[in-house]
């Protein structure tokens, strides 16, 4: 049985109002006791919650630092291509937008990774648009042994796979995989997802069950904020994670929480997410989950990047591009979406040190186990 | 003096590398702690740098290194680790650790023995990281372990000796050392440790991660130190009646 069938029996509207029913009651109870227990989440999640953010800040900063230390890994992106068979209107990449597409040739996939390697970075995300027959898994399986010699941890954000092809790419080297639900709202699904097969929402909720079958060391959920109510969103996919941490024990997980930015062709937030609300819902996570690791991306100012360093995060990037190519010849019009962002990796270094917090670059080896 | 696989340590107090906020208050940390043992992580190693900013000085330092396995959820791979170990830092001693459950690190115990068989026989100093289990102590040391680690809580958890009535059992048959691992939350229940007659124990969160990791050092320092001697003196049985000092019926003895 996948989540799939689990997420069948949840009542999203009746999990909606509990969120806005929640009391200052309810959020007491939670801060009592938050770890692993979905009724706190969804207390914590709650507009209830507002007033109670110092304490949960607090809380999460004390949590983060016991379980993670003063550490923080650092990562980028490395965009293999934008080509993409599906249909977006939230994504740059999607299919009828009128950009230069491209995917990496090995020589071009090297001088990326020479530009990274030069900037320190061990850990690396390889990202692409969802082509299945010109980037599918005969692409990524030439691409990931070639990344694999020079970095130690290798991610992918690609299409949803098969649970064999996952396999094949663990036996290669691939050490986490990174699939984002966008919207835990079928309706709201729907509406974003209007062609090619990311349309097919169920296919898409039950990848990590595929993915954690396959053996990969980590699992990354994410939304989309912005699509849809981010309370409700994000309790679902701690719903999703509570499921996927039960049944696949080893498994390693990591949640995303990218704001919607502005991007080509793109559309606006229905629901927008302030810096409060992003605050909540990072100190929310922390304190539903003690060791769950919560990656930051460069879609946020420097500024709020900098005070949210300390506050539950576990894992950023800095000096991202996010195009095909975009380390070796900068240029943004292939472009997912923008960065805000726009610090060196050694800027970024010097923030975290004043903030008294440990890059750390490399935290695995997946050839040595 | 604590002596592991014929090597003399003058402090009870082993420490970790991690968690650290900056390498130098790490080596300040670790040099007020008096540690002679120091865990690090292999899998922090980067095997195409030179790793000097962290090695040196903990070399410099006179400590003694104690690589570990944290990332192994096998056997296999926690030999491997070992291997590697052992080529890179040129020490056969190891601390086993194989936890394939990322949430609370549980030590595996069927994989942890595989391993520490293989390891022994290779002629590696082992020292497993392991759940506070008698009798899996027993068969640790039976393969050939120089020590046994057994937890006092989960790691990280600062909630101390929660499982000390097994770890009483494990002091009382050992005929190795043993170093309670994991869980020491404060100077307080290291000393309890040590008065419980416990041969050492490991502490790294409960320093790297307090608001001053260096005065934290001391703290833990004399507070193993402390439990040490109080072993040694030996301390009173505990009786819910009290004993008077001047008993009453003395004058029948006389």
């Amino acid at each position: 049985m996948s989540f799939v069938e689990q997420f069948k029996r949840l009542d999203l509207d009746d999990l909606s109002m509990r969120i806005y029913s929640c009391t200052s009651i309810d959020v007491e109870r939670a801060l009592q006791r938050p770890q692993g227990n979905i009724e706190s989440l969804i207390a914590l999640l709650s507009p209830a919650a507002k007033p109670y953010l110092e304490i949960m800040a607090q809380a999460s900063y004390k949590l983060t630092r016991q379980r993670f230390g003063a550490n923080l890994g650092l990562f980028l992106p490395l965009y293999l291509s934008n080509l993409c068979a599906n249909e977006c209107d939230y994504c740059g990449f999607s299919m009828s937008n009128k950009l230069k597409r491209k995917t990496l040739s090995e020589p071009e996939l090297l001088a990326e990774i020479n530009i990274i390697k030069q900037r320190g970075f061990d850990s690396i995300l390889l990202v692409s648009g969802e082509h299945e027959t010109k980037v599918g898994i005969e692409y990524f399986k030439k691409v990931i042994p070639i990344v694999k010699q020079h970095f130690s941890y290798v991610a992918l954000e690609v299409q949803p796979l098969e649970e064999q092809e996952y396999n094949t790419l663990v036996g290669l080297g691939l050490d986490a995989v990174m699939v984002y639900q966008e919207t835990y709202r079928p309706h709201t699904y729907a509406k974003h997802h209007t062609r090619g097969k990311k349309k097919d929402f169920n296919y898409r909720l039950s990848t990590p069950d595929r993915v954690a079958a396959a053996g990969v060391d980590k699992i990354g959920l994410g939304v989309l904020l912005g699509l849809d109510d981010w309370r409700v969103d994000a309790l679902l996919m701690g719903h999703h994670l509570a499921y996927l941490e039960k049944r696949y024990w080893r498994t390693r997980y990591s949640i995303s929480l990218p704001r919607l930015r502005p991007c080509t062709g793109g559309v606006t937030p229905k629901v927008e997410l302030t810096d409060d609300g992003l605050v909540q819902m990072i100190c929310a996570f922390r304190l539903y989950n003690p060791q769950l690791e919560i990656s930051l991306s460069t879609r946020e100012t420097p500024g709020f990047r900098n005070n949210l360093l300390p506050l539950g995060v576990t894992n950023i990037s800095a000096g991202s591009s996010t195009q095909p190519g975009g380390y070796q010849n900068p240029n943004t019009e292939l472009d997912q979406f923008e960065i805000s962002d726009e610090r060196s990796a050694d800027e970024m270094v010097i923030q975290m040190q004043k903030s008294g917090l440990n890059p750390v670059w490399k935290d695995w080896e997946s050839n040595w186990f | 003096m604590l002596t592991i696989a014929g090597h003399q340590f003058e402090s009870r107090l082993f420490t970790g590398t991690g968690k650290f906020s900056h390498s130098k208050t790490m080596l300040a940390a670790i040099e007020a702690s008096q540690s002679q043992l120091v865990t690090l992580a292999m899998k922090r190693i980067d095997h195409n740098k030179d790793n000097d900013d962290l090695l040196s000085p903990l070399q410099a330092m006179g400590v003694k290194l104690l690589p570990n396995t944290a990332g192994a959820r096998t056997a296999k791979e926690a030999i491997f680790a070992a291997e590697l170990a052992n080529e890179m830092l040129g020490t056969k001693w190891i601390k086993l650790e194989i936890h394939p459950d990322p949430k609370y690190l549980m030590p595996d115990a069927i994989e942890t023995l595989k391993a520490a068989e293989v390891l022994c026989a290779r002629g590696f100093t082992v020292l497993p990281y392991v759940h506070a289990d008698p009798v899996l102590c027993y068969r640790l040391e039976e393969v050939g372990c120089a020590a046994v680690m057994p937890l006092g809580s989960p790691i990280g958890s600062n909630q101390g000796l929660a499982t000390e009535p097994f770890l009483e059992i494990i002091i009382e048959q050992a005929n190795v050392p043993v170093i309670v691992d994991a869980g020491i939350g404060a100077p307080s229940q290291a000393c309890k440790a040590m008065e419980m007659g416990a041969d050492a124990v490991l502490v790294n969160t409960a320093i790297a991660s307090s608001a001053a990791p260096i005065i934290m050092a001391e703290c833990f320092n004399t507070a193993v130190i402390s439990g040490r001697n109080a072993y040694l003196a030996g301390l009173g049985g505990v009786v819910k009646q009290a004993q008077h000092t001047s008993p009453l019926t003395q004058f029948l003895n006389v």
